[in-house]
């Protein structure tokens, strides 16, 4: 009979406090704009960061409050940045995708003549895996060159959807799985990392402002600034500044002479078969 | 002794000499979750004063229940009842009434059913057999020694977090050695007696 009486009793309490619970929950219903639980879908709620605002349900309320602009996610791309147009009742135009660049060639290696090629070690070194604690070593870091990738993969832990890894002592970047959040770029103590369109190929993957002849004695990779590239661009998209060659993406039209030209065999380009590269020369002297 | 002296003496005992943190261990997890930054310690340890002195004004009231039927034995299966429905009604009481207030306790509510300080200062009420002035002072001034414990261990934390010391120190060891050297400093109200 007891136990009866202790079962009722607490059945009844909790019974009391559901209905008050319930009736609560009408009473204080706040009306929330629908709008919001749809913009925060509309997103990939990987809450990486990349938009500036702290997560996706935080870029969800600055957009409906009208404070950010749509299209700043980088992991949602074109498809996320419809969505919130379409939710938001206003036009939008195709978003450029951006990855992530890691400009340093360093990677170590062994050429033909059994010569090591890659970023020079000026010493070993034996202290914390981490790139900021080698870069604060005496000296400019463990690296000869003061510019290269460290390869202790700051920017791997900092990317949270695996698209670095560090390949042959140099990080690597996987366009088709990066997003463009650029964690990776803060998390680098040598600012190595920068944006760049996903759809450009010919890239320069070196930062070395050094002089020639030091970046020739700390990477057989570097970019020494000879100009060779300027000099054969037929759309003057190539300059030397600062001993480094730099593209201006808005003049380049992807026609790989560069590359096919730089000593260094630095720059990425389209083409890669001899052949090809031929019948680029060839056309470019038929125009000149 | 006067019934203004008793509650004096419940006050002074429930912040410093019975600190609920400090002394009685209760509530480890967000002393030691929570207790990163000042200000959201500060934040966690209002909401737990707030939501301490209601569940203190309920249990009584329940437990002067369950004295009738003769269930004391039900206790702790009721009060874990009445807490975490009174923490859900005062999230959406505020929600709706005092938007300011649960923007700064908003996300440390839910986390507060889970606190045992609650469940903890509703059971002594219980045993003590407190009425309900006093059960309620008991219950906002725990809250409040909880404040002051968060507080004080947060401050702490934010400068122990920026020292120079061995890589197997870093982060939690530290802050468990800090909690208790605090924690020892706290031993020294024990025995503290007003009247």
């Amino acid at each position: 009979m007891e136990i009866l009486i202790a079962v009722g009793i607490l059945g009844g309490l909790g019974l009391i406090f559901g209905l008050v619970l319930g009736a609560a929950s009408k009473m204080f219903y706040v009306e929330t704009d629908p709008r919001l639980e749809l913009l925060s879908d509309a997103l990939p709620g990987a809450n990486c960061g990349g938009c500036g605002y702290a997560g996706c349900a935080g870029y969800a309320e600055a957009v409906l409050a009208g404070e950010a602009e749509i299209g700043l996610c980088g992991a949602g791309g074109n498809e996320s940045a419809k969505a919130m147009a379409a939710i938001m009742g206003v036009e939008i135009g195709e978003q450029t995708r951006r990855v992530a660049l890691v400009r340093c060639s360093g990677y170590l290696g062994v050429d033909e003549s059994g010569k090591v090629t890659g970023a020079r070690r000026k010493a070993e070194y034996e202290g914390f895996k981490d790139c900021l604690a080698a870069s604060k070593v005496g000296g400019n870091g463990v690296l000869a060159c003061k510019f290269g990738c460290l390869g202790y993969g700051n920017c791997v832990k900092a990317c949270q959807y695996d698209a670095i890894t560090v390949v042959d002592g140099v990080a690597k970047v996987d366009s088709e799985k990066c997003v463009g959040c650029m964690a990776c770029a803060t998390a680098c103590p040598r600012n190595l990392i920068i944006p760049v369109a996903y759809d450009k190929h010919v890239i320069i993957a070196c930062a070395s402002h050094a002089k020639g002849a030091v970046t020739v004695r700390g990477c057989s990779q570097g970019c020494i600034g000879c100009g060779i590239c300027t000099k054969i661009c037929p759309h003057a998209a190539i300059t030397v500044e600062k001993n480094l060659a730099v593209i201006d993406y808005d003049k380049c039209t992807e026609c790989g002479l560069c590359a096919a030209v730089c000593p260094k065999k630095l720059i990425a380009s389209p083409v890669d078969t001899p052949e090809e590269i031929l019948a680029i020369v060839r056309a470019s002297m038929k125009n000149k | 002794m006067t019934y203004g002296q008793v509650l004096l003496g419940i006050l002074i005992s429930a912040v410093l000499s019975e600190n609920f943190i400090l002394v009685k261990f209760y509530g480890i997890c967000p002393f030691m979750g929570v207790s990163k930054k000042i200000d959201t310690a500060l934040g966690m340890g209002m909401a737990v004063t707030f939501v301490m002195a209601l569940a203190s004004a309920a249990c009584y009231a329940v437990n002067l229940l369950l004295i009738r039927l003769e269930l004391q034995y039900m206790q702790t299966v009721a009060f874990i009842l009445v807490i975490a429905s009174i923490v859900q009604v005062v999230e959406m009481f505020l929600k709706k009434m005092v938007p300011a207030l649960y923007k700064a306790l908003g996300i440390f509510l839910p986390l507060i059913t889970t606190n045992c300080a609650v469940l903890g200062v509703a059971l002594v009420n219980a045993q003590q057999e407190y009425d309900f002035l006093q059960s309620v002072i008991n219950g906002a001034c725990g809250g409040l020694g909880f404040t002051l414990a968060i507080v004080l261990f947060a401050s702490v934390r934010e400068r122990v977090d920026k020292a120079d010391c061995p890589q197997c120190f870093r982060g939690y060891p530290l802050a468990l050695i800090a909690a208790g050297l605090i924690a020892l400093a706290f031993m020294g109200f024990s025995g503290l007696k007003i009247f």
